[in-house]
């Protein structure tokens, strides 16, 4: 069969709609054996006994590990540090916690075999309310990050309009179609050989290498290709440990695939979340106090924080600002980032703050944004390295009919429906990091490019073979870049939107070297400057040159304040009766930088306004603090979004390229395409009905009772 | 999940033989709730007899009654020719389940043996009378917002989570059934049960039965009709409430009407008391409010539900209008 393919395609694109892709449970090494993990039914206390004789003895069963017979690790071996020992304790932390890994020649058998483990404990009193948690939260004296004020504190309270109100969210999972987990093949010498579902194979080797004490080159990871992270695959998680424990101590590879239950418990969540937001304004809609307090929740055995008053700081331009930020812990899982991460459950309520606001004004919403939008940065005091906000404002506003927006919600009405607008902005640091790429350039035409980055979907190799072939003029499909494999040139984890920036500057520093080295050779061999590398490497006798370069973090921080940023446009239809909310009209306006691949950097914001419905209208896990278990810990109850909840959704770029920030000009999107979308929703909710709902999701429930 | 042993058969009688000798065999059709059960562990048959090929798959208008093979898929069902033409209503129910892949799996005996979806059920370490008699029921104070608000006992506050079996109570259809000892005809309605002190009992179908097709008489209910869903998602998403209804008018005056609820008790509820108020009167928003009134008698909600005792009414009222407007 053949496939068109032109160079904007994804190249990997046949590969995985034909089945080709191969992901990290499809390797069949000789000898596989399959562990299932026992995981705790109570949510606090102590394991007493587990009795492992049924499992042991039935067929085709290897062993059972758990803190009875833990193999040794020798990292695990030293006292203190915060992540959880996986079999070096007894203590259970939560429910669902992983306890123990029957192993067996087949997955059948091993999931039989864990249901004949008796485990008994010793219960305590635990709490996994949140809401009820934050209640005396001053007494607990939380942690969290440190207070952050700028002028005035509480400001907004003595403003001529004031608003205060408060924004809470649920529990979100990542949940990708792909079930976490791992193979582990522990050789002789302590070669370890893994094929692993993770953001970043260095940090899984480093991981694997800290645990077991040997040498990270001893280790080799593989992920070629992820079947989505959002963030979940940027940790090896203790049921990783666990697996290259069993193999260790087996002397065979040893798979794991978590059920999808177990995706709730053990491999991070999007933490809850309860703001509260003040505003304060003139009357003619000058901001004169912002007021972010934001509480999240994290685990009683590790801490997680994550960034979600951040925006707070910078996005208006008001004198005076100030914000909190702190975590609760409970006796439930870690958390860890979510795509858009802190900054998404910032922007829903600072977001929804400020539409409140603006209705409070009388004023557009759209035009009390502009007029509070800052000229240079109002925190760092220094200019954006780039910031087209006014014209993504105008692109958007223009494509999704604004104009045809009442400013008086409930004033738009279709038969049965209501009809709203909604607006909202989101930013995320558009940061660089150091990596390393290898270049291959070969007198066949071909050029290799190498580095030990990830692609857990946005088409990493895509963008990067398009930077390439822009310097060097070579056709993309005679490009190959090699990402997921841990032996390649260092590339930090792919998160926080930074690949592009970080690796892409790599290749383009690869690019311009090979390409003066070609010069170099054409000019020693008396050739045209012009001509074609592969002449010149002919000419010269050379099958091949090649050059590493590895790129560094960006040093203008201090002089420039570095962001990507997204508008969000929104048209709702609210039923009356039954008070269903369905997303009619997406127009989502990227800032950017210089977009370096227009297929995969659409489908990237395709994906956040996805992602940003489920946040929005339909996410939530669900957790009886009587037991501290999930309820809804499945895919029909966990309900994230189907086709029918997306209307088509129009992306605009504004594709103007920033070359502070690096030499393609172009700034990270990932966390763009989804921060700020579920403001953008509760806003048209607001517009459509006159209800405002401040707690996600909006189900219809809420608009009905709201 | 335990191992288990399989079977199949393309004998009725053979079928239902072999489920006679053993208490601890059970039927497999679609497997589509079934599979999930065994391997979450809220039930474990030690005899999988798949009833996939005996000969219960048709579907055929005679003597003006309907017969549909108990073996039929969602998806041929809602597709069908005399399905679609006659009994529209049906059709949207059917397509209102589940998802595209599902429905061409899923049976149409198997949709009606579908148990609850209550997460409290699923999950053996919690508490649920219907899982385990005798446990508590955690969705009572814990959470309920799918739950039922008709016909609930302090055992049991579940709800039967299908579509299809809402249309197939407003169509009136009948069940028939079969054993070792022969064929015995029930009501639809009559097919599942409250929960009261028994929520073990999901319907009144005896062990060693079978159900072997479905029968729905011809009637004028094809021009009229709506079924709506409300639902978290647009799609394989269980109802927070549904709403089948289907008119007859003539001049503007309700000659025959039908209504049932969906996801708000343990059977799909029948909302004889509207459609009595509504025949012979005009079909004006009026008149389906105070049927939509009518029909909330008795109900009652327990907390996170309570929004369905206004959602409810709403849906009948919207369906209702919906399917008046048709035609």
């Amino acid at each position: 069969m053949e496939f068109f393919v032109d160079e904007n395609d994804r190249v990997d694109g046949v590969d995985k709609v034909t089945g080709k892709a191969k992901y990290f449970a499809e390797y069949q090494l000789p000898g596989l054996t399959y562990g299932v993990l026992v995981t705790s039914t109570i949510t606090k206390g102590k394991i007493t006994t587990i009795d492992t004789k049924l499992a042991k003895s039935a067929p085709g069963v290897l062993d059972v590990l758990s803190h009875l017979n833990k193999p040794v690790a020798a990292g695990y071996e030293q006292a203190g540090g915060s992540p959880m020992k996986i079999f070096y304790t007894d203590q259970v932390f939560f429910n669902g916690q992983p306890i123990a890994l029957v192993v067996a020649d087949t997955f059948e058998r091993a999931t039989y075999a864990a249901t004949l483990v008796k485990v008994n404990y010793e219960k305590e009193a635990f709490n996994t309310d949140f809401e009820n948690s934050i209640k005396d939260a001053k007494a607990k004296k939380l942690q969290g990050q440190p207070p952050y004020i700028r002028g005035v504190a509480d400001a907004y309270k003595t403003a001529e309009v004031k608003i205060e109100q408060i924004y809470t969210m649920p529990v979100e999972t990542h949940n990708p179609m792909e079930l976490h987990g791992i193979i582990a093949d522990w050789c002789a010498n302590d070669q370890v050989t893994v094929y692993a579902k993770t953001q970043g194979v260095k940090a899984a080797q480093a991981a694997i290498a800290n645990v077991f004490k040997i040498p990270q080159e001893n280790i080799q990871v593989n992920s070629e290709f992820v079947g989505g992270g959002f963030g979940m695959a940027l940790k090896t998680w203790p049921i990783e440990i666990a697996t290259v424990m069993a193999s260790k101590h087996l002397k065979k590879p040893v798979k794991l695939v978590v059920t999808r239950d177990q995706m709730f418990t053990m491999v991070g969540n999007r933490p809850a979340a309860y703001q509260k937001v003040g505003l304060g304004a003139t009357k003619d809609g000058k901001i004169t106090g912002i007021t972010h307090t934001a509480f999240g929740q994290t685990a009683t055995y590790e801490n997680f924080t994550e960034g979600v008053v951040n925006m707070t700081k910078f996005m208006y331009d008001s004198e005076n600002v100030n914000t909190n930020y702190y975590v609760v812990p409970l006796d439930m899982s870690v958390p860890i980032w979510m795509r858009g991460p802190g900054e998404a459950t910032g922007a829903f309520a600072l977001e929804s703050a400020i539409d409140e606001m603006a209705h409070a004004l009388d004023m557009d919403p759209l035009d009390f944004r502009m007029k509070n939008d800052p000229e240079i940065d109002p925190a760092k005091k220094i200019p954006f390295s780039s910031k087209n906000i006014k014209e993504a404002y105008k692109l958007g506003s223009a494509k999704i009919g604004w104009s045809n927006r009442k400013n008086k919600p409930g004033s738009i009405v279709d038969g049965a429906w209501q009809i709203g607008y909604g607006v909202s902005i989101g930013v995320f640091n558009a940061s660089r990091g150091r990596a390393s790429v290898k270049g291959i350039l070969k007198a066949d035409g071909t050029l290799v490019l190498q580095s030990a980055t990830s692609d857990i979907g946005p088409g990493t190799g895509t963008g990067m073979g398009l930077i390439a072939s822009r310097l060097l003029n070579i056709p993309t499909n005679k490009i190959t870049f090699e990402l997921g494999d841990s032996s390649l040139p260092p590339a930090p984890s792919q998160g926080g939107s930074a690949t592009l920036s970080t690796v892409g500057t790599a290749v383009n520093d690869v690019c311009v070297s090979l390409k003066s080295t070609i010069a170099e050779l054409a000019a020693n061999s008396n050739m045209d400057a012009t001509s074609n590398f592969v002449d010149v490497l002919k000419k010269n006798n050379l099958p091949m040159i090649e050059v590493t370069k590895q790129s560094q973090s960006n040093q203008q921080g201090k002089d420039y304040s570095m962001y990507s940023f997204s508008i969000h446009f929104v048209q709702v239809k609210v039923h009356q009766l039954t008070g269903v909310v369905k997303v009619s009209k997406i127009v989502s306006v990227g800032d950017s930088g210089k977009i370096v691949s227009p297929k995969t950097a659409r489908s990237q914001m395709i994906g956040g306004a996805v992602g940003g419905i489920g946040m929005a209208l339909t996410e939530e896990a669900l957790l009886d603090n009587r037991y501290g278990r999930y309820v809804n810990n499945n895919f029909a109850d966990y309900h994230v979004p189907v086709h029918a909840d997306v209307p088509e959704i129009d992306v605009i770029f504004i594709d103007k390229p920033d070359f502070i920030v690096n030499p393609m000009g172009a700034k990270g999107m990932g966390e763009i395409a989804l921060i700020g979308f579920a403001g953008a929703v509760a806003n048209a909710v607001f517009n459509a009905t006159g209800k405002r709902i401040r707690s996600l999701p909006i189900t219809p429930d809420k608009v009905l009772e709201g | 999940m335990i191992n288990f042993q399989y079977l199949r058969t393309s004998v009725v009688k053979t079928a239902l033989n072999l489920l006679a000798k053993d208490p601890k065999a059970t039927f497999i059709a679609g497997g589509t709730n079934l599979v999930d059960l065994m391997k979450r562990g809220v039930t474990a048959p030690e005899k999988l007899i798949d009833i996939n090929h005996l000969p219960l798959k048709q579907i055929e208008l005679k003597n003006n009654v309907l017969r549909i093979g108990a073996l039929t898929s969602n998806s041929a069902l809602a597709e069908n020719a005399i399905v679609k033409e006659k009994f529209p209503l049906l059709m949207l129910a059917l397509q209102s389940g589940a998802s595209a892949q599902l429905r061409n799996v899923a049976t149409v005996g198997g949709n009606m043996m579908q148990r609850t979806r209550c997460g409290y059920f699923y999950d053996t370490t919690m508490p649920c009378n219907k899982r385990q008699p005798g446990s508590g029921c955690g969705a009572i104070g814990g959470y309920n917002r799918m739950h039922a608000i008709f016909g609930t006992s302090e055992a049991c506050i579940a709800v039967h989570p299908s579509d299809m079996c809402v249309g197939l109570v407003a169509l009136e259809a009948q069940v028939v059934i079969a054993s070792t000892k022969g064929e015995r005809k029930i009501n639809f309605i009559d097919f599942h049960r409250l929960a009261g002190t028994t929520p073990e009992k999901d319907n009144n179908l005896q062990k060693g039965e079978l159900i072997v097709r479905l029968e729905i008489p011809l009637n004028n209910l094809n021009k009229n009709f709506h079924y709506l869903k409300v639902r978290d998602r647009s799609s394989y998403a269980f109802a927070l409430v549904s709403v089948a209804a289907a008119l007859e008018l003539k001049d503007g005056v309700i000659s025959n009407v039908r209504l049932a609820m969906g996801g708000v008790a343990h059977k799909p509820w029948r909302l004889t008391a509207s459609e009595n108020f509504l025949k012979g009167k005009q079909a004006t928003i009026a008149n389906f409010e105070a049927a939509a009134k009518l029909a909330m008698n008795g109900a009652k909600g327990f907390g996170e539900n309570d929004f369905k005792l206004k959602l409810a009414p709403n849906t009948i009222i919207e369906a209702l209008t919906v399917a008046k407007a048709k035609a």
